[in-house]
């Protein structure tokens, strides 16, 4: 199957309309709430949480011995819950710093979750295969009443976000300010943390809770390259998520053996690299540009003003001085001369050059230009 | 004296783990002074000022504005962080921190509008950053972005400031912007409460000073109280400043 192919598919087969759309409205929420943890510094957080999701998804099993996903998916919920509330206890009663407290709570759940599974996949009863599909997710396992979960998540997620927007923000940019403007701080960092435990929690089927992570910080990290409004890079985040979600069904549907977790997280990680690399304010590419010119530039007006210093000893500024006179200065190749003229700041006549008076002019003014740039 | 009590502290008393950092301070702050707390570092200074916001919360004591627990007066107080406790490469504008000033009044949820967005481009124009309203906040100079703190705290449109060292790595023309601007307020009949570290600026700017180490060391008016015997209880060594030049 191609790419066309797929999207044709897109439209008449039910099954891979499902997954795309499942795959679009994760990569919608993650890129989203992503973009607050992020900018809280908790990229960790998401990590964490979603390690500690596996042990509910296992107690879930013992406890009804059924693998309902909405059951599954509660028991996640729970103990991701506790996961991240424990962070915040440690974090905030010990003398533990955050990636500490994160560490401990990531390895401690995925160990006893890690061991659950193992006894679990002992036991001698058939139906409990399948339930590691949680650590790397399986996106063909998603049926529309997964999907319906989703979507109903996701819109009360950007329904709460919109209402809560100048809080979040608020808190996000200034928690103590916050307080001090009679703000519960409390209340609004519990409401952040619980929503991007849901946005975990949903994607774990897909996704998978080793990778999950990469679907919260991906979209954002990419998104933050574009924009300079916290508005603009929620949205993008969103739209990127989204698109990843739906590129990576695309391709994990028209090669055979890939999984589509997996190639959903490198689609989003690709629009990372192309944001760091090509954004037009931030990128490294255009940093890089924008460095070598200006410092162009300023050899170029440190030539001009070397030579101002010189055509002012004469009584025509426009009286031609040899070349050479130059020499002792270090800044100047025959291609930044050939650039001065390009720029009508001198004239080339031979081995000789002569300020214009546009040239002159140039140079007088040239540090008050420089700094008033600043 | 018969002026209006603005701030009262008795018996604060705040630790973070052990050792307390600051220890049973009583604090009488009359209405429509200019006030500089100095102290050595790890004096308890700016947590002075947050337990009085209610930022950090006292092991003991109490604080009252105008007579009233803090959190009844809480739309009388503005407070100005320390700069660095933010990140400044946060996605947004100079006038959309400006406007966050805003927000105590508008309480849960409302979104602010025209009219705060006119009392946040007025205090912009107050500290003279009008027009970099649209800048985003990490290309903006350290002193800028104090002024755009302080704006912040001008919406708010309180009768007591509390400011977190707004002196600290700001050039000198910020400086006198800044200290001018307070000094308008102390003519308003506004009270300033101001963290400082500066000794030697401390009778050209403030009328009030307190000296804090842990205890405090003493409270009063700058012309009484600034003096050698404070300065060498304070810092624990003869600091020697000008006393009124």
């Amino acid at each position: 199957m191609s790419i066309t192919e797929y999207f044709d598919l897109l439209f008449t087969d039910y099954t891979l309309r499902t997954i795309s759309l499942g795959t679009a409205v994760l990569g919608i929420i993650c890129g989203m709430l992503g973009s607050f943890a992020v900018l809280r510094k908790q990229s960790l957080l998401g990590d964490a949480i979603s390690h500690a999701a596996l042990p509910g998804i296992a107690v879930a099993f013992l406890i009804t011995g059924a693998k309902d996903t909405n059951i599954l998916l509660l028991g996640a919920l729970v103990s991701g819950l506790i996961g991240a509330f424990w962070i915040r206890g440690m974090i905030s009663k010990t003398h533990l710093k955050s990636d500490t407290a994160l560490g401990l709570i990531l390895s401690l759940f995925f160990g006893f979750g890690m061991m659950l599974l193992t006894y679990i996949q002992k036991q001698p009863n058939a139906n409990q295969a399948g339930l590691d599909k949680y650590l790397f997710g399986q996106a063909a396992t998603l049926v529309e009443s997964d999907v319906r979960l989703m979507v109903i998540v996701t819109g009360i997620a950007l329904l709460v976000v919109l209402l809560f927007w100048k809080e979040f923000k608020l808190l996000l940019f200034d928690q103590d300010y916050t307080k001090t403007l009679g703000f519960n701080t409390k209340f609004i960092d519990i409401l952040i943390t619980f929503f991007i435990v849901l946005a975990i929690v949903i994607g774990l089927q897909t996704v998978g809770v080793v990778l999950m992570s990469a679907m919260l910080l991906a979209p954002a990290a990419a998104a933050r390259q574009w924009t300079n409004t916290l508005a603009t890079m929620v949205f993008l985040a969103a739209l990127i998520g989204g698109f990843s979600g739906v590129f990576g069904t695309a391709i994990s549907a028209t090669q055979n053996n890939l999984s589509t977790g997996p190639v959903i997280v490198l689609v989003a990680s690709f629009f990372v690299v192309v944001s760091f690399v090509f954004s037009p304010t931030r990128g490294l590419l255009f940093k890089q540009i924008r460095l070598l010119k200006n410092r162009r530039d300023l050899q170029l007006k440190k030539t001009l003003q070397f030579m101002y210093g010189i055509a002012q000893t004469h009584e025509n500024i426009d009286h031609p001085h040899t070349i050479r006179i130059l020499n002792n200065f270090q800044g100047f190749t025959k291609k930044s001369l050939r650039k001065m003229e390009e720029n009508q700041w001198i004239l080339l006549n031979k081995q000789q050059w002569s300020l214009t008076s546009k040239g002159f002019a140039e140079a007088q003014n040239l540090f008050n230009q420089q700094t008033q740039h600043e | 004296m018969t002026q209006k009590i603005a701030i009262q502290v008795d018996d604060l008393t705040v630790a973070y783990n052990y050792k307390p950092v600051l220890w049973d301070i009583d604090l009488v702050i009359p209405q429509g002074v200019l006030m500089a707390i100095v102290g050595p570092n790890g004096a308890g200074k700016s947590t002075l000022i947050k337990a009085i916001l209610g930022i950090i919360d006292p092991i003991a004591g109490s604080v009252a504005i105008y007579g009233e627990p803090y959190k009844k007066q809480r739309k009388l107080v503005a407070y100005v962080p320390q700069k660095g406790s933010v990140d400044w490469d946060f996605p947004t504008t100079a006038l959309d921190v400006v406007m966050m000033g805003t927000y105590g009044s508008l309480g849960w949820i409302k979104r602010p509008g025209q009219k705060q967005k006119k009392a946040a481009l007025e205090a912009l124009e107050k500290v003279d950053m009008l027009s970099f309203k649209s800048r985003q906040i990490s290309q903006l100079s350290g002193g800028q972005q104090q002024r755009i703190f302080l704006a912040r705290a001008l919406v708010q449109n309180a009768s007591i400031y509390f400011m977190d060292e707004p002196f600290q790595g700001v050039d000198a023309s910020t400086e006198i912007a800044i200290i001018n601007i307070l000094k308008e307020l102390r003519k308003a009949g506004k009270t300033v409460v101001v963290v400082h570290h500066d000794l030697q600026t401390v009778p050209e700017y403030f009328d009030w000073v307190t000296f804090l180490n842990v205890k405090k060391i003493a409270t009063g008016p700058v012309k009484d109280i600034f003096n050698d015997d404070n300065l060498t209880k304070t810092y624990g060594i003869n600091y020697k400043v000008a006393v009124n030049k």
